[in-house]
C-alpha cells in the first residue's frame, strides 16, 4: 500500500489532499448502512483528480466526507490528510474555519447554492469578510477581480444583480467566484456541469482547467458524465457500490479500462464509435 | 446500428407539422415566442430526433404536436386529421394514437396504481386486441412478469421510465413521442433505454419523435434529426450527415461543444465563443 | 415441508392502517368512547341530570371526578356527553370533508367559471368569523341539534374545499395525469382514478384534526342555546359551565380531557390512515404539507 503511494507521488508533503482507506457508515437506529468501503484518492495541487460513477455509487459522499458535510448519524473512519491534518478528525469547529476557506466546493446547481434575496455582491463580500477579514472596499475590489477571472460580464454590474437575474452558466461562474475568494488549495467539484447545456459547459470546462493551471488548485472533480471526465481529469477514480475499482491516468481507464466495470460504462457511451459496430453490451 | 434503414420511401406519413408558432403571453412582460414557424414530418416506422439546449423550444414543440399546448398559428396534422387541444372533453378517438413518454420517471406513473393494471389501460386501446399482453410487454422492456403487481416507487428511474415505455407501446399507437424520456437517467442507461424505445416504436410500426438535449444519443437511435435553437429549426437532414457535415453555425457549435470520451483531454467548444 | 406449510398458510392480518402502534392506541380509544356512548352510559348507576344538594364537590370517594354548580355528577355528565357530543361531532367532519372534498376538487380540476363561482362562495363563508355566522344560521333554522349540525357544515366545508383545490391543481398538470388523458381516459375518470388517490391524504389528516374543532364550536353553540338544549349533558357545554366556576376545576378538566383523548385518538387514526393509504411505506412528507 504504501509502496503504490511513494510511486505514484514524490515523498514530500504535497499541497493537496489525500484521502486513504476512507469508510463512512450511516446509522439509523439499529440499521447500519455501508456507505463507502475504504476509498483510496490522491488530489494533488495542479491536477484534476475525477471520481467517477454512477448514482449511489458513493462519489458525493466521498466528497461530502471530506468536507464534514454528512448526514446524521454518519460514522467516518480512515484519512483525509490535507495540510498534514486529517480531516475527519477535525471538529466541527475547525472544520467550519477551514471549509469554505482552504476547502471549497461547487455544486450541481448553482441556484440551490445561492441565497435568492442577497446580491451577488454581497454573497461575495460576506464570504470574503467572514473569512479573510477583509475591509469593505477592499472585499469590493477582491470581488470584481474574481469575476472577471471567472469571465462574467460587466462585474461591476453584476455584483449588484440578484441571482435570478443570471443564467445557469453564469450562476455557475458565479459559484466557482464565490469558491474561490478565499484562495483555496482544494476545491471540491460535485457534477458542476451537469446541469448546464453542452455549450455552456464547454465554457465551464475551460474555466476549471484554467484555473487549475494558473492557480494551482488541487480539484477533486465528482462527474458520471465519461466524457466529461475525460476532457477535465488528468487522474481518474471510478467507483461502484463504496468501492474504488479502478485507478489511473486519464488515457489509460478510458482508451483501455482494466476493470470490466469501467469498460462497461465506457461501452455504454454513445459517443463511442465502437458502439455502431458492436452493441451487445450486458 | 439502425441509421442505415431508411423508413421506405412508400411509407405513409402520420405527422405533419406545418409553419407552427407558439407564442406565450408572459405577465408584465413582452411575447414569448417559444416556437417560431416549426414544420416537420413523420413517416411509419421512423424515428425523428428533435435536439437542442434548455429553452430552444423542443419540449413546447413537442407537447404542441400533442394538443397540450395551444398553436398561435400553424397547423398539426396528425393522419391527415387536425389535433385538437387536450381539453376537460374526452380525447377524440382518432388521436388516441398518438402517446407521450415523459421526462420526469418519478412523476410519470400514478403512484398509487399497480404497474399491470396501469399498463392494462394501455392495452385497452389497442385495436389489436391481442397483439401485447401485460406478462410479454414487461418482458419486451426488461422486467419480470411478477412485475406486475407491484408499485411505482418499487422500481428504480430507469425501469419506470420502462414501464412507461410499455404502458404507451401497449396502446399500439401510431405516434410515439418521447420528451427527454432519458435526460433524467444514469448515463450508462440512456444508452439502452433510447435503443429500446427505438426497437419497440419501429416494432409497432409507429413512428418515433425523440426530443432529446443529447445529440450523442439520438445520433445512434435516429434516422433523421432536427436541430432546434430559439425556436426554430436550424438544420434538418438525415442524422449521419447533420452529425458529419453539419452546414448551419449552430449544429457545428453544438456538435463542437459535445465533450468526446476519447482520454485525449481535449476540452470541447470554442476556444473564444463565450456563452451570455 | 411442514414448516414451509407453516409459514406461507394464509394467517389473521390486521388491516394495514392497524400496524402502527399509535393507530391500536388511537383504536382503542376510539372503541372504548364507542362503548361508553352505546352501552355505559345507558347502565350508569349515577344519573347525570339529577341535582343534589353537595355542590361544587372536589372528586372524592362520592363523586370520583366530583359535582359541578347544580350538584350533578360529574362523572356520569362526562359518560353521558359522548351520546351527543362523539357522533354529532363525526357526523360534521364527514360531511365537511365530501361536501367541501367534492366541490373543491370540481374547481380545482375544471377551473374557470366553475372553480370561481365555488371558490367565490367559500371566500362569503370565510368572511364572517366562524362561531357568528354558525350562529345566525342556527338561530334562523331553529335551536336543535340537527340545525346546528347542518349550521356547521355550512361554516366548515370552505376549508375543505380550499385544501383541496389546491392539492388537485398540483397534481392536475402530473405527468400521469397527462398521459392517462392522453389515454382517452375522461374527466371524471382522471379525477377519480388519478387524481384523487394521490390527493386525499392531506385531506384526511385535515379531518381528524377537526374532529376536535367540531366538538368545541358545537359547544359554543350549545352554549348559545342554539345546539344542545341545557340539561342534556354536552362536553363542550360542560368546559363552558367550568370556566365559569373558575376555583373548581374538575368541572371543565374531566371532560376537556374527554375532549383531548378523542382528538389525539383521531390524530393517531389519521396518521396511520394516512400511511397505510401511501404504497410508498416510508413517504411521510406528502401528508405533513399542509
Amino acid at each position: 500500500m504504501a509502496g503504490i503511494n511513494a510511486s505514484a507521488a514524490p515523498a514530500t508533503v504535497s499541497p493537496g489532499l489525500s484521502i486513504r482507506g476512507l469508510r463512512l457508515e450511516i446509522r439509523n437506529g439499529k440499521s447500519i448502512k455501508t456507505i463507502l468501503k475504504g476509498i483510496d484518492v490522491e488530489v494533488p495541487a495542479g491536477r484534476i483528480t475525477g471520481l467517477a460513477g454512477e448514482s449511489g455509487s458513493g462519489k458525493t459522499m466521498t466528497a461530502m466526507a471530506v468536507c464534514g458535510l454528512l448526514p446524521d448519524g454518519s460514522v467516518t473512519s480512515g484519512d483525509a490528510i490535507f495540510e498534514g491534518q486529517n480531516l475527519l478528525d477535525l471538529s466541527p469547529r475547525r472544520m467550519n474555519a477551514l471549509r469554505g476557506r482552504k476547502i471549497s466546493m461547487i455544486f450541481q446547481d448553482p441556484t440551490a447554492s445561492l441565497h435568492p434575496m442577497i446580491s451577488i455582491g454581497g454573497q461575495l463580500t460576506d464570504h470574503m469578510r467572514h473569512h479573510m477579514k477583509y475591509g469593505k472596499a477592499e472585499a469590493h475590489h477582491r470581488a470584481v477581480e474574481l469575476l472577471t477571472m471567472v469571465e462574467v460580464p460587466r462585474p461591476e454590474e453584476a455584483l449588484r444583480k440578484f441571482p435570478h437575474q443570471f443564467s445557469g452558466g453564469q450562476l455557475q461562474r458565479i459559484a466557482i467566484a464565490i469558491a474561490l475568494a478565499c484562495n483555496p488549495s482544494v476545491l471540491l467539484a460535485d457534477e458542476p456541469t451537469t446541469a448546464l447545456d453542452v455549450t455552456v459547459q464547454a465554457g465551464v470546462l475551460r474555466l476549471l482547467r484554467r484555473l487549475c493551471d494558473d492557480l494551482g488548485i488541487a480539484i477533486l472533480l465528482v462527474t458520471h458524465d465519461l466524457g466529461v471526465m475525460s476532457a477535465l481529469a488528468d487522474t481518474i477514480a471510478v467507483m461502484r457500490n463504496g468501492e474504488v475499482v479502478e485507478t489511473g491516468n486519464r488515457f489509460q481507464v478510458i482508451t483501455s479500462p482494466k476493470h470490466p466495470y469501467t469498460k462497461a460504462l465506457i461501452d455504454a457511451l454513445p459517443t463511442h464509435e465502437a458502439i455502431m459496430v458492436d452493441d451487445d453490451d450486458e | 446500428m439502425t441509421n442505415e434503414t431508411p423508413a421506405g420511401d412508400g411509407a405513409e406519413e402520420i405527422l405533419a407539422v406545418n409553419d407552427i408558432t407558439v407564442t406565450y403571453r408572459r405577465p408584465g412582460r413582452s411575447l414569448l415566442t417559444a416556437v417560431d414557424g416549426v414544420s416537420l414530418s413523420l413517416r411509419r416506422s421512423e424515428v425523428l430526433g428533435l435536439v437542442g439546449e434548455s429553452g430552444c423550444g423542443k419540449s413546447t414543440t413537442a407537447r404542441a404536436v400533442c394538443g397540450l399546448e395551444p398553436l398561435t398559428s400553424g397547423s398539426v396534422l396528425f393522419n391527415g386529421e387536425p389535433v385538437s387541444p387536450l381539453s376537460m372533453k374526452r380525447r377524440p378517438k382518432h388521436l388516441l394514437g398518438i402517446q407521450m413518454v415523459f421526462q420526469n420517471p418519478y412523476a410519470s406513473l400514478n403512484p398509487r396504481r399497480r404497474i399491470g393494471s396501469q399498463i392494462e389501460d394501455g392495452l385497452g386501446l389497442n385495436r389489436q386486441r391481442d397483439a401485447w399482453n401485460v406478462n410479454e410487454l414487461l418482458e419486451k422492456v426488461g422486467l419480470h412478469p411478477s412485475d406486475r403487481d407491484k408499485y411505482p416507487h418499487q422500481f428504480s428511474g430507469g425501469q419506470r421510465q420502462r414501464i412507461a415505455i410499455a404502458r404507451a407501446i401497449g396502446t399500439g399507437p401510431d405516434l410515439l413521442i418521447g420528451d427527454e424520456p432519458i435526460a433524467s437517467l444514469d448515463a450508462s442507461l440512456q444508452q439502452r433505454v433510447a435503443a429500446l424505445m427505438r426497437d419497440l416504436a419501429i416494432q409497432a410500426g409507429s413512428g418515433l419523435l425523440f426530443i432529446s438535449h443529447d445529440l450523442a444519443i439520438v445520433r445512434t437511435i435516429a434516422d433523421r434529426v432536427a436541430v432546434m435553437n430559439r425556436g426554430i429549426i436550424e438544420e434538418e437532414g438525415p442524422v449521419d450527415t447533420v452529425w458529419r457535415h453539419p452546414t448551419s453555425a449552430y449544429a457545428r457549435r453544438l456538435l463542437a461543444a459535445i465533450p468526446v470520451a476519447d482520454g485525449l483531454g481535449k476540452l470541447p467548444g470554442l476556444p473564444t465563443r463565450r456563452q451570455n | 415441508m411442514s414448516l414451509e406449510q407453516g409459514l406461507t398458510r394464509p394467517r389473521f392480518r390486521l388491516p394495514a392502517t392497524l400496524r402502527n402502534p399509535m393507530a391500536v392506541v388511537g383504536a382503542s380509544i376510539i372503541l372504548l368512547w364507542i362503548l361508553v356512548a352505546a352501552v355505559i352510559s345507558h347502565i350508569w348507576p349515577v344519573d347525570p341530570l339529577a341535582q343534589n344538594f353537595d355542590r361544587l364537590l372536589p372528586p372524592g370517594a362520592a363523586h370520583w371526578f366530583g359535582t359541578d354548580q347544580l350538584g350533578r355528577d360529574v362523572l356520569s355528565r362526562t359518560l353521558a356527553g359522548s351520546q351527543t357530543s362523539l357522533p354529532l361531532s363525526l357526523l360534521l367532519v364527514v360531511c365537511a370533508m365530501i361536501l367541501g372534498g367534492s366541490l373543491g376538487a370540481i374547481a380545482g380540476y375544471f377551473g374557470k367559471a366553475i372553480d370561481e363561482t365555488i371558490m367565490r362562495i367559500a371566500d362569503l363563508v370565510f368572511a364572517f368569523p366562524t362561531i357568528i355566522l354558525a350562529m345566525v344560521i342556527a338561530a334562523a333554522l331553529g335551536p336543535s341539534l340537527t340545525n346546528a349540525v347542518i349550521a356547521m357544515l355550512i361554516v366548515s366545508w370552505p376549508s375543505y374545499a380550499r385544501v383541496m383545490r389546491s392539492l388537485v391543481i398540483g397534481a392536475r398538470g402530473s405527468e400521469y395525469v397527462i398521459a392517462g388523458r392522453l389515454m382517452g381516459s375522461g374527466a371524471f375518470t382522471s379525477l377519480w382514478r388519478d387524481i384523487l388517490p394521490n390527493v386525499l391524504a392531506p385531506l384526511l389528516v385535515l379531518a381528524t384534526l377537526d374532529v376536535g374543532t367540531a366538538i368545541l364550536l358545537l359547544s359554543g353553540l350549545s352554549f348559545l342555546g342554539l345546539g344542545a338544549v341545557p340539561p342534556t349533558p354536552d362536553w363542550g357545554a360542560m368546559v363552558s359551565d367550568g370556566v365559569q366556576q373558575f376555583s373548581s376545576w374538575w368541572i371543565a378538566v374531566f371532560p376537556g380531557l374527554a375532549i383531548l383523548s378523542v382528538v389525539l385518538a383521531f390524530n393517531f387514526l389519521g396518521d396511520a390512515w394516512r400511511d397505510s393509504l401511501d404504497p410508498r411505506t416510508a413517504d411521510a412528507v406528502q401528508g405533513r404539507a399542509i
